[in-house]
């Protein structure tokens, strides 16, 4: 790649974590610029799975166009959330698809996008991450990232190659965590059941720091833990690779002097 | 609809009220604690053990959508394969219909009493109780279902009825029916509780006039009927009377033995993690001239019940389904749950998108929304069927229909006006995620938020950390711009 000039990657940051945890957009950025890439971050909203999740096609598809059309120009559209990028690239096409115009579009567009961990590991080749992380830690397969992208080695790779960290697995890595978004709020007695159970095998873990690809799905575990007063810690993954462990972790007081 | 009144009662409609007695109910989460090793670890052993095994699912993927693009032929060569057997082959476009021919059959038969295999759609249609309006008293020889019949209750999995059980519920149900054994018998082992309800059931195999079976697969090259089962109960069922009716719906069709043994080889290792079922019996019109044993009349009664307003339909996919049960299996909303919560007979995955379809989605519209779209149940079925794809049509169709509640869809609407509109989406949530920023950072999150009470009953909300993302960025770039200029 040295040869090409640096890839151009449109980050959407998702609405999670522009909202609520800023400091993991700015992580995505550093490691996608360490890699060699110019980062780029069109205006932009939510990837609008709160409305086709719902049912409500249209607006599906109007925030599904307005996303395509900000992203135009980027060689790569780049998402820290396997379920963001989920959804553009298998779901946006299916929305236009009695659209073939529009489809065309949705297609490329998806095409061009990625989830960011794997972004690094199978198309930018990283192989080894050189910051440190002396925690031991235990991984979340997020459900979309998983069974839509099939990405499940890739964190555990990089990770695993950080110096001082030490993995370990928790019994069903890959059962849902009981967020599903809109369902956490809906059906949220049987949401609180499945996160229980999650909450669980963390705990027979005795990992100090929890980590997933996923805001929803960390939102969601941080909140069941932090509720039940379990010390444990909880990171988005992207701030584990780009070795920013001094933000209070997920639902963790700020100490006067951390204001961003 | 009138041609569902004798089908099943469904309380679906209360499906939250359900569930939240269901995870209350503490000796059925002990029960469902089973579900969720069991029957996940035995199925991903059996499906490593076979390298071609998802070479297999999409084989019998194939065969099912050949299938349903030509069934209206094949269902005509199955019934004359059928005749050419001697037996006879009922169409039932409704449930009423289809118990209406079965008791009339029973009745012609004089049966008094009559032996039932395992069927969902004897379930579906409510055949028991139309049995029972008629006088005529239906004995459930599957030991799940016998357990279930004794308790009154419905089956609580496509497979395994009676899985919402101890051990200890069923020993007591057990002392408290069988009333003419010694009430000081050792019923410890489990095999002590199969072995009382094999001797209770072997008198009546012997008694019943007629026994009906469903089936897992209809052959329309030989006419014949496939049941697939562990017990052997099937097998007396269809063996000891003088009448065998076999029910099932008619997407069970497979053209040849071929594609039968296709199916069955995804089917045992998808269900149970079985090779093979401990039989696999295959019926063929009644009992031929130097048969040793076989009924006399064999009757086959196809049941339509909404099912052929699928094809065509965005729904067609789930008419693939074999009821293997590995959706359910692999469910994390029927592992808290359980199967009764979801109302009616069909629960888990593949109920969430098959109930709304058989008794409407007005009265199922909570089952397709209670999913969190993980995926597990598309991930292990075994003829793929894209089960969250179809539940979120679901979604869209009570979307349409403005099924979804008014405040809902008021809330969809208001957020997606934002969210269609990035540059004033941005505005908002920065003084949004300020504000809240603001109130939490010193604790880091809340235990109650106004609107939230739906995440923070059970939970806390992470704070956001401050200012949004995108302002951040927005306030750097232009800072480093002018510094350039």
């Amino acid at each position: 790649m040295h040869s090409n000039p640096k890839p151009r990657i449109g980050l959407f940051v998702t609405c999670l974590v522009d909202m609520f945890r800023p400091s993991v957009g700015f992580c995505a950025v550093k490691l996608l610029e360490d890699a060699g890439c110019e980062v780029v971050v069109p205006v932009q909203s939510c990837c609008g799975q709160p409305a086709y999740n719902s049912g409500d096609r249209a607006h599906a598809r109007d925030i599904a166009l307005t996303h395509i059309k900000a992203f135009e120009g980027c060689d790569y559209i780049v998402a820290p959330s396997g379920s963001c990028a989920g959804m553009m690239v298998k779901h946006y096409p299916e929305l236009f698809a009695d659209d073939p115009d529009i489809l065309a579009q949705a297609r490329s567009f998806a095409s061009k996008c990625h989830e960011l961990v794997s972004f690094l590991s199978d198309v930018l080749n990283v192989t080894h991450i050189a910051q440190s992380c002396h925690h031991s830690v235990t991984y979340h397969d997020s459900c979309s990232g998983l069974r839509e992208l099939g990405i499940s080695d890739q964190p555990r790779r990089l990770l695993k190659s950080m110096e001082g960290l030490t993995l370990i697995e928790m019994k069903e890595n890959d059962v849902c965590c009981g967020f599903g978004g809109t369902f956490a709020v809906k059906y949220s007695d049987i949401s609180d059941a499945i996160v229980s159970q999650k909450c669980r095998n963390i705990e027979d873990t005795s990992a100090d720091l929890l980590v997933a690809g996923d805001l929803g799905c960390l939102l969601n575990m941080a909140g069941k833990l932090s509720r039940q007063g379990k010390k444990t810690d909880v990171r988005h993954i992207v701030e584990v690779l780009a070795g920013d462990l001094t933000t209070p972790a997920i639902g963790a007081p700020h100490k006067e002097g951390n204001a961003q | 609809m009138s041609a569902h009144s004798t089908m099943h009662e469904s309380t679906s409609p209360r499906f939250k009220q359900n569930a939240r007695e269901a995870l209350d109910n503490k000796q059925l989460q002990s029960a469902l604690g089973h579900v969720r090793h069991r029957f996940i670890d035995k199925r991903a052993q059996a499906a490593a053990q076979l390298p071609e095994f998802d070479d297999l699912r999409d084989s019998a993927k194939a065969i099912k959508d050949h299938v349903l693009a030509h069934l209206d032929l094949y269902l005509a060569h199955y019934e004359q394969q059928v005749h050419a057997a001697g037996g006879h082959v009922h169409f039932a476009r409704t449930a009423q219909e289809a118990s209406a021919i079965i008791v009339d059959l029973c009745q012609k038969a004089g049966a008094t009493t009559v032996t039932k295999g395992k069927s969902m759609v004897s379930e579906e249609i409510g055949l028991n109780a139309a049995l029972l309006a008629a006088g005529i008293k239906p004995v459930e020889t599957d030991l799940g279902e016998y357990i279930i019949q004794i308790r009154g209750e419905t089956p609580s999995h496509i497979i395994a009825p009676a899985v919402h059980l101890t051990k200890a519920q069923i020993e007591a149900d057990f002392r408290r029916t069988h009333t003419h054994l010694d009430a000081k018998r050792n019923l410890d082992a489990p095999e002590s509780l199969l072995a009382e309800a094999r001797t209770l059931l072997r008198d009546q195999f012997l008694r019943a006039d007629v026994g009906i079976t469903g089936a897992n697969l209809l052959v329309a090259e030989t006419g014949s009927s496939i049941i697939v089962t562990n017990e052997g109960n099937g097998d007396l069922t269809q063996i000891l009377p003088k009448t065998h009716i076999v029910i099932a719906s008619i997407e069970k069709i497979v053209p040849t033995l071929e594609d039968a043994a296709q199916i069955l080889r995804v089917l045992a290792r998808s269900a149970t993690g079985q090779d093979m079922t401990v039989y696999s019996t295959l019926s063929t019109g009644p009992r031929r001239a130097g048969d040793p044993d076989g009924p006399e009349n064999y009757h086959v009664v196809l049941v339509d019940n909404g099912r052929s307003s699928m094809i065509g339909s965005e729904f067609e996919d789930m008419l693939r389904c074999i009821r293997c049960g590995a959706c359910m299996n692999h469910c994390p909303v029927y592992h808290a749950v359980g199967g009764h919560a979801y109302g009616w007979v069909y629960p888990g995955p593949m109920g969430s998108v098959l109930t709304p379809s058989l008794i409407g989605v007005d009265k199922a519209g909570h089952l397709p929304n209670a999913s969190t779209f993980c995926g597990r149940c598309e991930s292990v079925c075994p003829v793929r069927i894209p089960l969250p794809k179809l539940m979120r049509h679901w979604r869209e169709r009570e979307f349409e229909r403005h099924l979804s509640p008014a405040t809902f869809r008021w809330g969809l609407s208001f957020w997606a006006a934002f969210a269609k509109r990035p540059r004033l989406y941005r505005f908002v949530t920065s003084f949004t995620a300020r504000a809240l920023g603001m109130m939490g950072r010193k604790v880091g999150s809340f235990r109650w938020l106004p609107l939230a009470s739906g995440w923070t009953a059970t939970r806390n909300l992470a704070a956001p950390q401050g200012d949004t993302f995108q302002s951040q960025w927005h306030r750097q770039r232009t800072a480093k711009d002018q510094r350039k200029n």
